[in-house]
């Protein structure tokens, strides 16, 4: 793959703030729903962050804050050092997005899209605009169906697209809510690969996404939301660190073993033969040795670090229903 | 930038589509004129039956044809549906963090809309018609005298583009309906809702006292120019007032679309 995308180092207004974004007290209401409370992101430069939180919780919300979409009710954001929407001319170019989903225009072809959307700003950079479309093209491997009406691509095709629009230029942060939506099993591993690189060249990457095992897979750094709150922010290691290990066992007698957990006063969790607990001051030594006692059959028995999903349950609640 | 916005417009079907068919409209008129007879004597349009005698009146023809509705409409479509298409798409939102600037986009959004409305006028394939079917020759004014070809041309061009001017006040209308909302058929309706409301009060004479000022007011003006001696009032007030439509609306486009929350 040659570098005309990839080296945001080289672009001649390269800023060096240390926080890629920054956002302090960031709030916005819809009507009397406060759907952005009072928000403190901070996303180190370099970093791969991930930007977790249920259905409804805020975080496209906040996205279409960071880029200037929406007018916040109180607060500041920065972006690359430079105040939104104030230096928007200058720190947008340096950014490529992707929020909420693509959106093209159905009548023209994939290509004739990205020309028009890098056609539409300030600074054209007209002479190598068609070498940068077809490395876009290939990069997220549209290459061939890049003459085809975007009304004609398939839910991943037009989500490839989007991508490439948020790659055209050289960038210095990625901002991508939820970018494998869509996708085949090739696809979200080319992007994760894709993301992998673009990190490693320096590229700041704001991902925002449902898929945790990805994001477990990706991410140095993690924010979680939940109803407009940041709940947890921080490196991955010191998030999952902050909570506490769980206890795992499989066994053929499901209940009888849920029954000694219980007695022993943990809190379970079952899927098909698979009981989960987070173990907190019970030491697990007595609890495998009721367990034997009892007569349970065990299959598997270990303590581990909690999983992403584990984590994220605990920090954001087991409820299924949307918060508002 | 708003070589990029043109070639957008253009390239989609519904405006090629509607381009054909205010085409269509002249060399229909011409054709039906040439074989079903014309109307002698003159109880149509008045410019109707010139174009039995000079086919470069097919172009006006086809005008005043199409100026009570068909160019309203075509321009409340195209106007409509500058900034609510754009948000009913989801593009604006990847043209503002392009970042296209929102007020440099509404700029190019206008300046489209202009060269819209004058290429509907324009209107060329009714002068090629109108040229093939018709003895071409010196042009009879409104007055009653004949001009030579060359400057009767002119003059028909001219008043093709005043027409075409007419159109900017009812273009800037659409606009800034299209700044307030995200679906495009609202915009596109709601643009047409007012120009029937416009027709409706230049209807009664109640509303006397506001004539002067709506939008339809002196749209004849052009008529003028085929005068023997062109009379210039009408046209200057016209373009005066198309102005002023231009200027208030497109201040409230631009103040309502440069702070205004991108949800879609
Ligand atoms: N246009 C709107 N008008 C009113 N409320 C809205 C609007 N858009 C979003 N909301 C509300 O704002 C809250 C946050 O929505 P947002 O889209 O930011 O959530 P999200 O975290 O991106 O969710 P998801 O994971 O489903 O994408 C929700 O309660 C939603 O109902
Ligand atoms: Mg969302």
């Amino acid at each position: 793959m040659t570098t005309l995308l990839t080296r945001p180092s080289e672009s001649p207004t390269a800023t060096g703030a240390d926080q890629a974004i920054e956002t302090s007290g960031l709030t916005k209401f819809f009507g009397k729903q406060k759907v952005v409370d009072e928000l403190a992101l901070s996303v180190p430069t370099g970093s791969v962050f991930g930007f977790l939180g249920p259905n409804g919780s805020g975080k496209t919300t906040t996205i279409r804050m960071l880029l200037g979409l929406l007018t916040p009710d109180a607060g500041d954001v920065r972006l690359l050092g430079q105040p939104i929407p104030a230096a928007s001319d200058e720190a947008l170019p340096l950014i490529g997005a992707l929020i909420d989903g693509p959106a093209c225009y159905p009548w023209l072809s994939g290509r004739q899209n990205l020309w028009r959307f890098d056609a539409s700003g300030p600074d054209s950079q007209r002479s190598t605009r068609k070498a940068r479309i077809e490395e876009a093209l290939g990069r997220v491997g549209l290459t061939a169906a890049g003459d085809k009406r975007f009304k004609a691509y398939s839910l991943g095709m037009r989500q490839r697209l989007g991508l490439a629009n948020a790659l055209l230029r050289p960038r210095q942060l990625l901002i991508l809510d939820e970018p494998t939506n869509g996708m085949d099993p090739q696809g979200t591993r080319e992007i994760r690969h894709l993301i992998r690189e673009l990190a490693a060249d320096g590229t700041t990457v704001f991902l925002s996404s449902h898929l945790l095992a990805e994001i477990e897979q990706v991410c140095t750094h993690l924010a979680v939301m939940s109803a407009g709150r940041l709940v947890a922010q921080g490196s991955l290691n010191e998030l999952q660190a902050a909570t506490s290990p769980v206890l795992r066992v499989d066994t053929d007698d499901v209940q009888a073993a849920e029954a000694i957990l219980f007695a022993s006063g943990l809190k379970t969790t079952t899927e098909a033969s698979q009981i989960t607990a987070v173990i907190g001051d019970v030491r697990p030594e007595d609890v495998c040795r009721r367990l034997v006692e009892g007569g349970v059959g065990v299959r598997r028995f270990v303590v581990e670090r909690p999983s992403l999903e584990d984590t994220f349950v605990a920090l954001t609640g087991e409820g299924f229903d949307v918060a508002q | 930038m708003w070589r990029n916005e043109l070639s957008t417009l253009f390239r989609r079907r519904r405006t090629q589509a509607i381009l054909l068919t205010l085409m269509l409209v002249p060399i229909a008129i011409t054709l039906v004129v040439r074989f079903a007879g014309g109307p002698e004597g003159g109880d149509g349009p008045s410019f109707l039956s010139q174009v039995t005698n000079n086919g470069v009146f097919a172009v006006l023809a086809g005008l005043t044809v199409t100026l009570p509705f068909f160019l309203p409409m075509a321009v409340a479509v195209v106007a409509g549906d500058t900034i609510s298409g754009e948000a009913g798409l989801g593009t604006l939102r990847y043209l503002l963090t392009r970042p296209a600037g929102r007020g440099r986009l509404l700029a190019s959004k206008g300046a489209t809309v202009v060269v819209f409305c004058l290429a509907a006028t324009a209107a060329v394939a009714g002068l090629v018609a109108g040229v093939i079917l018709f003895p071409v020759g010196r042009i009879t004014t409104l007055s009653g005298d004949s001009l030579p070809l060359v400057s009767g041309m002119l003059r028909i061009s001219l008043a093709a583009f005043l027409i075409g001017v007419s159109l900017l006040g009812l273009a800037a209308i659409g606009v800034f309906i299209s700044t307030i909302t995200d679906v495009p058929v609202g915009a596109m309706a709601g643009t047409l809702a007012v120009f029937i409301l416009i027709g409706v009060l230049d209807a009664l004479p109640q509303t006397a006292a506001i004539h002067p000022w709506l939008l339809t007011n002196h749209w004849l003006s052009y008529s003028d120019l085929l005068r023997t001696h062109i009379q210039w009032g009408g046209v200057v007030r016209n373009i005066g007032l198309q102005g002023v439509y231009v200027l208030v609306f497109g201040a409230a486009a631009w103040a309502r679309f440069t702070s205004k929350d991108i949800l879609a």
